[in-house]
């Protein structure tokens, strides 16, 4: 028990790569040598052989942002119901929690990046993809009220397929409600931070994705509305290499900045260093 | 009424079928002395929404709509309905001006969805909408959003952020296509009417959940128009920070 336990977690924490238990090492997907799972873990999560980036759990991601010991959960006891009585949705909703050991798909909370004050959420893509549902937009709702009555930054890190399918509307509708939410919040001269992770396409691309102040991206992560099977079978065609990275999004104009992952606190710290002297 | 005993996806179907009314149809039956404007100032002028000036009655509006096209060569112009970052602008653009002129905005949504193409991406699809939903929230006019057919995701509802959504008893407001829904679960389209009925996608359903505010009776125009005129008479009589904060609690409350 205490084996697969282990097992478990190295590998939701080490997507993107097969995992060999007894030397604790795994085969990077990529260039498909074995690397020591504690050497990437040091190199934050990036393969040390080839440089290609691991997906990295919410909770994780933001410990990695957070000064130390600063970060505290912010609702955290909300959790998913099956509210249409979906096919299969209870299901999919107990496996979602036993991989990501998550309650939902985001963690919200409020901590400290360089000593200053900041709300902070970051999505999950071992829950259903990150898909947003009506807990994944009520809580990043409530953090950017929350910010918003305390005059507080907001940094976000999204990964999401889109909206949850198995919530229908209600799921859209938190693209309005988040949107909504993000609006008052800047209205009010507040700071919002988006870092944009691989992948985040469809609902949440178009809603809060899209609406930071400054908005900065994990190198090669994949950046857009439409999934790029769907893109190709309607077009009939190939696409272009690169369309869809972050790299390429940056020279069509909608990122500010492209941030390998060991340079991600600095930049943050940066930013609202900067934004707390204006304030 | 249609709705109560046709199958969910029979709706779907209907809502998609030829010879339905389109966006024109509706400026036409709703409003006097319409006049296109076209563009959205940045890049170009995206077919697949048309939008203008005209009245109800004696209100001036701004009527925004995405049009789909009655025949094959009016389908290729408004490029069957999919609109791309452009045709958000523009709709953006036109809701700006209608600020200006403290004029409310009536959208016509009707659109398989937002079209999916390398230009409409690099243009930045997910922006355009973004940029909608977020500016919409704080328009200072009333906006009132009839889906008049497909409510297709995303790119229907950057048109749908609105004080009321009604919708036509044989339209549809859908997260994803039936279709690709019933791809995506269960590998076969041909369950595409199961998906139809999981997915609570028709108007029925939706005014029963609170996500709509009226299921609207198909084929009649005068209804509608005079409904059209009394609600945006009403929301006028508004304060800018009641509508606002209403707007805000109307989709505030989705989902829990």
């Amino acid at each position: 028990m205490e084996f697969r336990k282990f097992f478990l977690k190295a590998n939701n924490e080490l997507e993107g790569g097969s995992i060999l238990p007894r030397a604790r090492r795994i085969t990077c997907k990529k260039c498909q040598k074995q690397v020591l799972v504690s050497k990437i873990r040091k190199n934050y999560f990036v393969c040390p052989e080839c440089g290609n980036y691991f997906s990295v759990r919410c909770r994780r991601r933001a410990l990695m942002l957070c000064d130390r010991r600063s970060f505290r959960e912010l609702y955290g006891e909300l959790e998913s119901r099956n509210i249409l009585d979906f096919p299969e949705y209870d299901n999919k909703l107990a496996a979602a929690m036993e991989k990501s050991r998550e309650k939902e798909g985001v963690i919200c909370g409020e901590g400290t990046i360089g000593g200053i004050r900041t709300c902070i959420f970051a999505m999950d893509a071992n829950f259903m993809m990150g898909s947003m549902g009506a807990i994944v937009g009520e809580k990043i709702t409530r953090l950017f009220e929350y910010a918003c009555d305390h005059s507080l930054p907001v940094v976000g890190v999204t990964v999401s397929g889109g909206a949850r399918m198995q919530e229908g509307m209600i799921s859209l509708m938190q693209m309005s409600k988040v949107s909504a939410a993000v609006k008052r919040h800047s209205d009010k001269g507040n700071l919002y931070v988006v870092l944009l992770t691989n992948p985040t396409t469809g609902g949440v691309d178009a809603s809060f994705a899209m609406l930071g102040d400054i908005t900065l991206a994990e190198p090669g992560a994949r950046v857009g509305f439409a999934g790029p099977r769907v893109i190709e079978k309607t077009l009939n065609q190939s696409l272009p290499k690169g369309f869809q990275r972050a790299e390429r999004v940056m020279e069509c104009g909608f990122i500010d900045q492209v941030v390998p992952r060991d340079k991600q606190k600095e930049v943050l710290e940066r930013i609202l260093k900067i934004h707390s002297i204006c304030r | 009424m249609i709705g109560m005993n046709m199958e969910d996806y029979e709706i779907v179907l209907s809502a998609r079928a030829d010879g339905r009314l389109t966006a024109k149809d509706y400026i036409n039956g709703l409003t006097t002395d319409f006049m296109e404007l076209h563009g959205d100032r940045l890049y170009g002028d995206d077919r697949a929404v048309i939008g203008g000036i005209g009245l109800i009655q004696d209100i001036p509006v701004t009527v925004i709509g995405i049009e789909k096209g009655k025949n094959t060569q009016e389908r290729i112009e408004h490029n069957f309905g999919s609109a791309g970052p452009e045709g958000y602008r523009k709709a953006l653009r036109l809701m700006k001006q209608a600020e200006k002129f403290k004029r409310p905005v009536l959208c016509l949504v009707d659109t398989a969805g937002a079209f999916c193409g390398i230009e409409a991406e690099e243009h930045g699809q997910g922006r355009a909408i973004a940029d909608n939903l977020y500016e919409m929230s704080t328009l200072k006019v009333p906006i009132l959003s009839i889906v008049n057919g497909e409510g297709g995701s995303g790119g229907a509802l950057a048109l749908s952020h609105a004080d009321r959504i009604w919708m036509l008893e044989d339209a549809y407001f859908s997260v994803v296509s039936p279709e690709n829904c019933a791809n995506i679960l269960w590998k076969d389209t041909g369950k595409a009417a199961d998906a139809a009925r999981a997915l609570s996608l028709t108007a029925q359903k939706l005014f029963k959940a609170g996500l709509i505010d009226k299921v609207v009776k198909s084929g009649d125009m005068k209804g509608l128009a005079s409904d059209v005129y009394k609600e945006l008479h009403s929301l006028m009589q508004k304060s800018t920070e009641n509508l606002i904060d209403d707007r805000y609690r109307r989709f505030r409350k989705v989902g829990y």
